[in-house]
């Protein structure tokens, strides 16, 4: 079972266990304070807007008890998905590298956008190419990845980056890049390895063709790997 | 036990965009206002028990480590004054 975990202020939650169903993956919501479930084969931190993104997205939620357990899951290979919102605590909890801040517009954003696979051997890639362009809905006001300039040469030498904003042909580029994004990072994966990761985009709001796009579904289908 | 009052000051690391601090100064060039630049930053009251000075900042620094700040895009100050 996957659980996906529930703060006061996620909202895609409900979205992301729909999407999981639909390929055939078992998925509860988990409210934070009732804590991690004995066996999870995998956790999701989904979107929203956690305790209000109260001093900074993901703050709050990122020092709440359960991320603590997170952080044990994933040590132990427990796959872990941070969507949006909860790319935000990924960071904050230190889950993964670098940090989401504020746009570079300034503003929520609300819109699709073309990523370009970097590293296609991870479980959340596995099912595209390495340079393939895919199309999935972004929805944040800090969604800008920052991290020291030293860091990301690292990240990109390690294989860390999962996803970059592109042009729809693929070419990354600065006109490309919705919010900033050093490097026009959208996704990496984990300081304890490839099996955490977390990404600004909504793989979750694309995976059921009935909503209109179904290219996120390859990320979810990490979980069955 | 001596009441203190800290005050963390927490703002961007120099070279990392503010992009609501641009928007402000933008705001304020529209009101006709003349400026060279504008930055921006949180600054956070706490009042609290301590042996000394000292043991206060380090209580107050903590907090700014652990919450308060995010070291990948923020520095902080602490200010100790005896409340």
């Amino acid at each position: 079972m996957i659980a996906v975990l529930q703060f006061g202020g996620s909202n895609c939650d409900r979205d992301a266990v729909q999407a999981l169903a639909s390929l055939g993956i078992e998925a509860e919501r988990v409210w934070h304070e009732d804590g991690l479930p004995e066996s999870v084969d995998g956790i999701v931190v989904p979107g929203g807007f956690s305790y209000g993104d109260y001093l900074r997205a993901g703050a709050m939620a990122a020092r709440s008890p359960i991320m603590a357990e997170v952080r044990e899951a994933a040590d132990s290979g427990t796959p872990v998905l941070g969507i949006c919102n909860g790319a935000q605590i990924g960071c904050e909890s230190a889950l993964t590298p670098g940090a989401f801040t504020t746009n570079e517009s300034a503003r929520f954003q609300c819109e699709h956008v073309h990523l370009r696979v970097e590293n296609a051997d991870t479980p959340w890639t596995a099912a595209y190419d390495e340079g393939d362009v895919i199309d999935l809905p972004i929805a944040h006001g800090e969604g800008r990845f920052e991290i020291e300039d030293g860091k990301l040469d690292e990240l990109e030498a390690d294989d860390r980056i999962l996803f970059r904003y592109c042009a729809a042909d693929g070419t990354v580029t600065d006109a490309a890049n919705p919010n900033g994004s050093k490097g026009n990072v959208a996704g990496v994966t984990g300081e304890a390895g490839d099996h955490v990761a977390v990404l600004m985009p909504h793989p979750e709001r694309a995976t059921l063709a009935d909503v209109g796009a179904t290219d996120g579904a390859g990320i979810l289908d990490g979980f069955e790997v | 036990m001596t009441a203190y009052t800290a005050t963390v000051t927490v703002r961007l690391k120099s070279g990392v965009l503010d992009p609501e601090a641009q928007t402000t100064q933008r705001a304020l060039e529209r009101l006709g206002f003349e400026l060279e630049s504008l930055r921006s930053a949180d600054v956070f009251e706490i009042d609290l028990e301590a042996d000394s000075a000292e043991a206060a900042a380090d209580r107050v620094e903590e907090m700014a480590e652990r919450l308060l700040a995010n070291p990948t895009i923020h520095d902080y100050e602490v200010a100790v004054a005896e409340a």
